[in-house]
């Protein structure tokens, strides 16, 4: 099936550019540059093993620094899921600062995929009078509590539904990734997303060379360009190590918690099991892989 | 059977035609181009610097790109406005315009296209969306679907648009039955256009403003008032400065069937205000935003009433018989209701159903300079295409731009042009030719 | 906010130090130029539920230096001015049992931790001072600090087992560090402080 897509293309291409391909080599090396070439997802392990390869070289060329951008697939038997200690989270921002340093996110304009939320405690967990912007000189305020928001990685996604062009999907192991070279930059995902989660890239993203992180995953915090979307993924370069995200790694009150659905001996599964955990939106269906709990 | 020759022929004589015209019709497309030229630049800009130069933000993803890219697809849907009276009551005189509200409908089209160009955030790939080569999210994805029938769309009403002028011009009739079958398929057409751009936003339960049952049917009944409104002073321009004959019957019935569907449109908005104030729910915030503003930000609330007075003024306007056969009452309704439809199609959907966000974040909205001025670049085209569309539709309608028969007609004389479906004409005598010559034309 | 009682090391610091491998055992008198000692555990392999909850777990002492600017955690417990206890409590040095506030010694110790049910040796051994006692007077070393916590706050160290309670870090399905109850709750004073947080995000604005 793939395989016969990518003649078509191939035949089309071929057609098109015609002369130029005989003179500047073999058809296949037009339908394999960045540009032309097929969806992520419809690569074969070869072609995609040459696609991050060339990403690799293509930062090293624009940066001077040895990069690594693994591919690693969805191990079997894997499905992660996030949990949330609502009752000890502070509001410290570590994760969203720890996030931003571990992905690779653009610092003008400012782009944070963890976001947190200051919520007043009578109201419940009432995210339409949420505010991300409290500038406490300590936190926890008195009479507010914090809750971190960040892709959910749904079951039921509606950002995968509403993609026009089928560059956002969901992994095998539950993550929800971005062929960052497929996508349009329509923002259809944008204004699907219940969480706020998925965020757009409005100008060329700005790192400070020295803040760069160099292994990166081609599904993940390998370097954006301007006009993509981006959001969380669980640290896929992490994660599908063995390693924990780095928010987890990152809050000091140990209130994020992470594991594998399918291990019945994983943390993810303690929590679901013996605390009254919940999640966000539920009336919408999205059936999140975030939970959020209570511990004490 | 087309000839390469006659074709050949329409393809030059239509741009000799483009090409001449008095002081008015020059300092039109001089200022059309300016403006066009100022958008190109603002676009070449945005493509630089990236969509920052706009003022949306991950907060506020749509606005006003988006914003006119949904109100111009009710005008283009509005077309067929014209289209169901006249084939489904049978009724002569809005047949002739009808040909004019599909160039409308072509040039909205193109207009639409270009607005999602300026949009998205990587032009260069917007060959994704071509199926085959690209890849569409089919069938969930309402964006995919809206690519197919919205070029689907454009492209039977060039169809129908080339094929009827380009039948009139080599001195033939298009052939009933073919053109009645293209005609009566627009009309789904246009329907489906106008639906599957409000499924678009009526599919997303993250925007709960937008997630309404009501939305579909909002927008073809606003669609329905609003497009045709162009075409009401389009025709009156027409009269006036060219011998296209419109009785005023068919003017007054367009003008009484956009009363009806802005009473539609007026009902289905009481019945939403309804549901949002009287449930009062969280859902409630976006329509507090959008009338009566939230927490001392209120910077699209004057623009609200607007529309909502101004479409009710319309309303009171067409329906009246007086007002509505009064020409300057009912080029005011006209001006009033687009300007409603337009603020409730962009102002009014877009930014409210994003605002507050789904965190609760107020981002106050208002276009930036560039987003303006590529806007009325957009807007410029659609009028520069639609202008030239119409310098050469006219006169092929009104029977003086021909191509010479083999039998060699004199020039000068115009075929006669009796029981055309697409001309009226006046009496049986044909119209001669008043100092304007078929060749030459100066 | 803790008079004197500075935040130490910064989370991140400290992780790192112990997912590359837990630190060996050494006595702490062998370890030089270290200001203070923390707990960390290491789970080594134990199926099933351990009847002690320090059972399956490699204990590590992780040297940390002094309180450093920004850090969230306490200062360590134990440090190498006052650890092995004995070297002021001889054993032989008959014991005053007396529920008292101290004032000659030990007087920057602030005992917010269930102060009006407990005192000092409640928990620390009256005879032998390098160790803990439980309420059933059997004594724990301090590696095993958490079943003298867990005797009061058992669902705290039932979560902690499970990896619940407390930070964990390393590899979701491989190594992980769980760091002891004395690593995040300073044991006199557990209760945490607010922190001063991170800069909130820049909100958006029409003008970049």
């Amino acid at each position: 099936m793939n395989e016969a897509r990518s003649l078509d293309r191939r035949d089309f291409l071929c057609v098109v550019a015609g002369c130029v391909a005989a003179t500047t080599g073999s058809c296949a090396d037009v339908t394999h540059t960045p540009f032309f070439r097929e969806r992520l997802r419809e690569l074969t392990k070869a072609e995609l093993a040459d696609i991050v390869a060339g990403m690799a070289e293509d930062y090293h060329a624009r940066y001077g620094k040895r990069f690594e951008v693994g591919a690693a697939p969805a191990q079997p038997g894997v499905e992660f899921a996030y949990a949330l200690d609502l009752s000890h989270c502070v509001g410290c921002r570590r994760c969203v600062h720890a996030c931003v340093a571990e992905n690779n996110q653009s610092r003008d304009p400012e782009v944070q995929w963890i976001r947190v939320l200051e919520v007043e405690k009578g109201e419940g967990l009432d995210l339409a009078h949420a505010d991300p912007y409290y500038d406490a000189a300590l936190v926890p305020r008195a009479g507010y509590t914090y809750v971190p928001i960040a892709c959910q990685q749904c079951r039921n996604p509606p950002c995968v539904k509403t993609c026009p062009t089928g560059a956002t999907w969901q992994e095998p192991d539950g993550i929800t990734v971005i062929d960052y070279d497929w996508c349009i930059g329509c923002r259809c995902c944008i204004s699907a997303c219940p969480y706020g989660a998925r965020h757009f890239n409005w100008a060329e993203p700005q790192i400070p060379a020295d803040e760069l992180n160099t292994t990166t995953h081609v599904l993940g915090n390998r370097l954006r360009e301007k006009g993509v979307v981006e959001k969380c993924t669980f640290c896929i370069h992490r994660v599908r190590e063995g390693l924990y995200p780095a928010c987890v790694e990152a809050c000091p009150t140990g209130s994020r918690k992470f594991g594998n659905l399918l291990d019945p001996s994983s943390e993810i599964r303690y929590v679901l099991e013996h605390k009254r955990a919940f999640v966000l939106e539920a009336e919408l269906g999205t059936r999140p892989r975030f939970y959020y709990f209570y511990g004490d | 059977m087309p000839s390469l020759w006659k074709i050949r022929c329409f393809v030059a004589r239509s741009a000799r035609e483009v090409t001449h015209g008095g002081l008015l019709y020059w300092s039109w497309i001089v200022a059309l181009l300016a403006l066009v030229g100022f958008g190109f630049a603002a676009y070449l800009e945005q493509l630089d610097h990236g969509l920052i130069t706009t003022s949306m933000r991950d907060q506020v993803s749509w606005a006003f790109y988006i914003g006119n890219f949904t109100f111009l697809v009710g005008v283009a849907a509005a077309a067929v406005m014209l289209v169901i009276p006249a084939y489904v009551y049978d009724w002569k005189p809005i047949k002739e315009v009808v040909i004019l509200g599909e160039l409308l409908a072509i040039a909205s089209l193109v207009m639409c296209a270009l607005f999602v160009l300026v949009d998205v955030g990587r032009p260069d790939r917007l060959w994704h969306l071509v199926p085959g080569i690209g890849y569409l999210n089919l069938p969930s994805s309402l964006l995919a679907w809206d690519v197919i029938v919205l070029n689907g769309y454009l492209a039977l009403n060039l169809c129908i648009a080339t094929y009827v002028l380009y039948s009139l011009f080599v001195g033939g009739q298009p052939r009933k039955g073919i053109f009645k079958l293209l005609v009566l398929l627009s009309i789904p057409c246009a329907i489906a256009i106008h639906t599957v751009t409000a499924f678009l936003y009526n599919g997303i339960p993250a925007r709960p403003f937008w997630n309404s049952a009501i939305l579909a049917p909002r927008f073809l009944a606003s669609a329905f008032c609003s497009g045709p409104a162009v075409l009401l002073i389009l025709m009156q321009l027409l009269r006036r400065f060219t011998r296209f004959e419109i009785p005023d019957a068919a003017i007054w019935k367009i003008a009484e069937l956009m009363a009806y569907a802005m009473f539609v449109n007026l009902f289905l908005l009481g019945a939403e205000v309804f549901k949002e104030y009287y449930s009062n729910t969280e859902h409630l915030i976006h329509m507090r935003y959008m009338f009566t503003g939230l927490d001392g930000q209120s910077s699209i609330v004057p623009y609200m009433w607007f529309s909502v007075v101004a479409s009710l003024i319309a309303f009171v306007l067409f329906l009246v018989p007086a007002t509505r056969r009064n020409p300057m009452t009912l080029n005011l309704g006209c001006v009033l209701i687009w300007a409603g439809v337009y603020i409730e199609k962009g102002m009014g959907l877009v930014i409210p159903g994003l605002t507050p966000d789904t965190l609760g974040e107020i981002y106050e909205y208002f276009p930036s300079r560039s987003e303006v001025v590529i806007s009325i670049g957009i807007f410029s085209v659609g009028s520069l295409l639609f202008t030239l569309m119409v310098k050469v539709a006219t006169p092929i309608l009104l029977g003086e731009f021909r191509l010479r028969s083999p039998s060699r007609h004199f020039a000068g004389t115009p075929h006669p042009s009796s029981g055309h479906p697409f001309v009226q004409s006046q009496g049986s005598q044909p119209q001669t030719s008043t100092g304007r010559v078929e060749s030459g034309r100066g | 906010m803790g008079e004197g009682r500075e935040p130490t090391r910064s989370v991140y610091l400290l992780s790192r130090v112990s997912v590359s491998a837990p630190a060996p055992r050494t006595g702490p008198r062998t370890v030089a130029g270290t200001l203070g000692l923390l707990l960390v555990a290491a789970f080594v392999g134990c199926d099933g539920s351990p009847d002690s909850p320090s059972e399956g777990l490699e204990l590590a002492w992780v040297e940390t230096d002094g309180p450093q600017e920004g850090d969230y955690l306490p200062a360590p417990a134990l440090s190498l001015e006052t650890f092995p206890c004995s070297d002021c409590h001889d054993p032989e040095i008959p014991v005053n049992r007396r529920v008292r506030e101290l004032k000659l010694v030990h007087a920057e110790i602030p005992m917010r931790h269930a102060s009006s049910q407990t005192w000092c040796l409640d928990c620390h051994d009256d005879v032998d001072r390098d160790q803990l006692r439980l309420s059933s007077g059997e004594k724990v070393p301090f590696e095993d600090v958490l079943r003298l916590c867990g005797q009061c706050h058992g669902s705290q160290l039932r979560d902690w087992r499970a990896g619940v309670h407390g930070l964990r870090t390393g590899a979701w399905n491989g190594e992980k560090t769980y760091l002891q109850c004395v690593y995040c709750h300073d044991a006199h004073d557990p209760a945490f402080r607010p922190i001063e947080p991170e800069p909130p995000p820049r909100a958006p604005t029409r003008t970049p």
